[in-house]
């Protein structure tokens, strides 16, 4: 390829290319992507009445106790907690960015002198914002309803923490580079959606982890889900039952390392695979 | 180059695969110009003016926008470019001031959001969502988002496709507007009365490479081209032929019938039979 030789802009090369600053850019565009998931209202039913409408479910189904002291549905609130976390930035942005994609939307930015990572920033600042509302709504639900306890002490606050913000990193991160294999808008949830929910069938949100064939535990333990699901287990089931886990205790550095893992795998696949437009825009 | 050019390209070619999209295109659209680029679908219209936007990368050919080589686009090169794409990007969840506002805490010197929703005519628009709007307002739409920068440069591909004619005379004012506040505007169409409506100079593009440019009244030496001339016989029967003296055979018409002659027709080329013929009808 042969280009010009020929100096940049005749106007000062220096004169800014924006007038605010990239603090106030990135606020802005969380904001207008919270706003717009907002109103879409399938959505904010799917995103964080899903995991609501789950757990009333399950609930009313099953009552037994998994182990002394700890009931099924205490077992399935933090599977469903973990779910949410997953729900609100995998299968959003999988689903989301090939719509937004197709649309023309991305292209559209591009052509503005908005930086890049703007764009990913308010995207992030959505999924957080998502993740700790339904966080929130799951546990004042679980609370009022069926006997959740909230964790007592700081250091469950603090893993509680972690193990929420690594398993959101990563998922995000995973949720944007899958975004790049839907060929279409449709197909973005075509890819998505199953893969969600073999991981919730074989992680431990819905089924009790240690209870499943033990090559299906292997598996799932390739995949994050699993290690939320078990993080979040340490918060809120009592430290007894760190026995029934599969590894017998909760494991939390490998929690961490895993996640973690996810992290670098995701931010590597996004950097690697991202398209602003569609394939056949080339 | 000449800094009096806003776009200056040799030699420019782009291939998909065994494809050859663009063969070999040079351009120079000046400073304040309205330049319209015509072609069928798939002659290369597109993927050309996507190079001169940035949106996509060239095989072989040098390439200046705005002094500046478009495959590597930085903020400030994108600050002062107006970029109106085919396909609409929809916001749907969001209201016309909501996102002209947005877009607009992207440039350093953007335009007063109130007054480009005004300009674009979607004044009484500016609360709505933007998926209740048809499909000529989508395209104001589009159009604001592309001036809110104040840019120096717009490209509007194929703007006015599925305007009904009132539509499309609003719109080529707005156009008209922009031009003469000193923008250089590159248009793609298909709409042959818009390039004349609008264009300085015209350039017609098929398989790949630009036939011709030159101002729409003098494309294809339309000015020389045979005028046609119809009229009817006492008999009633329809008489028709081509002619370079028009006036003069008018003339001995009017002489041969003693005044009126019936059924007179005198036609040149438009434009559009002049393209047609170009590009190989």
């Amino acid at each position: 390829m042969t280009t010009t030789t020929r100096p940049a802009a005749p106007v000062d090369p220096a004169a800014p290319a924006r007038r605010l600053g990239a603090g106030a850019l990135a606020l802005r565009q969380g904001r207008l992507e919270i706003t717009q998931f907002m109103r879409s209202r399938e959505s904010v039913v799917f995103t964080m009445g899903f995991p609501i409408i789950m757990i009333l479910i399950f609930a009313a189904i099953f009552s037994d106790e998994i182990a002394p002291g700890v009931s099924y549905t205490q077992y399935f609130i933090t599977g469903m907690i973990a779910t949410g976390l997953m729900t609100g930035s995998f299968q959003n942005l999988g689903i989301w960015i090939p719509i937004e994609r197709d649309r023309g939307v991305l292209k559209r930015y591009r052509g503005t002198p908005m930086p890049k990572w703007v764009w990913f920033a308010g995207k992030v600042l959505m999924v957080v914002a998502i993740s700790v509302a339904e966080t929130a709504l799951l546990l004042a639900v679980s609370v009022a309803m069926f006997d959740l306890k909230l964790p007592g002490t700081a250091g469950k606050w603090f893993t509680f923490g972690w193990v929420s913000l690594l398993g959101v990193t990563a998922c995000t991160l995973c949720g944007i580079a899958i975004s790049s294999l839907a060929r279409t808008a449709r197909s973005g949830s075509a890819v998505v959606t199953p893969i969600a929910l073999v991981l919730q069938f074989t992680s431990g949100v819905f089924f009790v982890f240690t209870n499943l064939p033990s090559w299906m535990q292997q598996v799932a333990a390739l995949f994050p889900l699993k290690w939320m699901c078990q993080g979040l287990r340490s918060v809120f089931l009592p430290e007894s039952f760190g026995a029934q886990e599969p590894g017998g205790s909760f494991e939390l550095g490998r929690v961490a390392i895993v996640l973690a893992l996810w992290c670098v795998i995701g931010l590597v696949l996004c950097l690697t695979t991202f398209r602003w437009t569609t394939k056949r825009d080339g | 180059m000449d800094d009096e050019l806003a776009i200056s390209v040799r030699g420019l070619r782009k291939a998909y695969g065994d494809n050859v999209a663009v063969a070999s295109v040079d351009l120079a659209v000046h400073r304040g110009e309205v330049f319209a680029l015509l072609g069928p679908n798939g002659a290369g219209k597109t993927t050309t003016v996507e190079i001169l936007e940035g949106y996509r990368q060239r095989d072989a050919g040098e390439v200046s926008v705005l002094g500046s080589d478009p495959a590597r686009p930085g903020p400030h090169w994108r600050s002062r470019v107006g970029i109106v794409l085919q396909g609409t990007g929809e916001f749907d969840e969001l209201t016309v001031g909501e996102l002209v506002s947005h877009f607009s805490g992207f440039y350093p010197d953007a335009d007063d959001p109130a007054k480009v929703i005004e300009r674009v005519g979607l004044g009484a628009k500016a609360k709505a969502r933007t998926h209740t709007l048809s499909g000529g307002q989508k395209r104001r739409l589009d159009v604001a988002l592309g001036i809110i920068g104040r840019p120096e440069l717009l490209f509007l591909d194929e703007p006015t496709t599925g305007f009904d004619p009132e539509a499309r005379r609003e719109f080529w004012e707005l156009i008209r507007d922009l031009a003469a506040a000193g923008t250089t505007i590159v248009l793609t169409t298909h709409y042959l009365d818009e390039a004349e409506a609008l264009a300085d100079r015209v350039g017609v593009i098929a398989a790949g490479r630009l036939i011709e440019v030159a101002p729409p009244n003098r494309l294809g030496n339309r000015q020389e081209a045979l005028t046609t001339v119809s009229w009817r016989t006492p008999e009633g029967a329809a008489e028709t032929t081509e002619s370079a003296t028009p006036t003069a055979l008018v003339a001995e018409l009017a002489a041969r019938f003693g005044g009126e002659v019936p059924g007179l027709t005198v036609t040149r080329p438009t434009l559009e039979d002049i393209y047609l013929k170009m590009i190989g009808h």
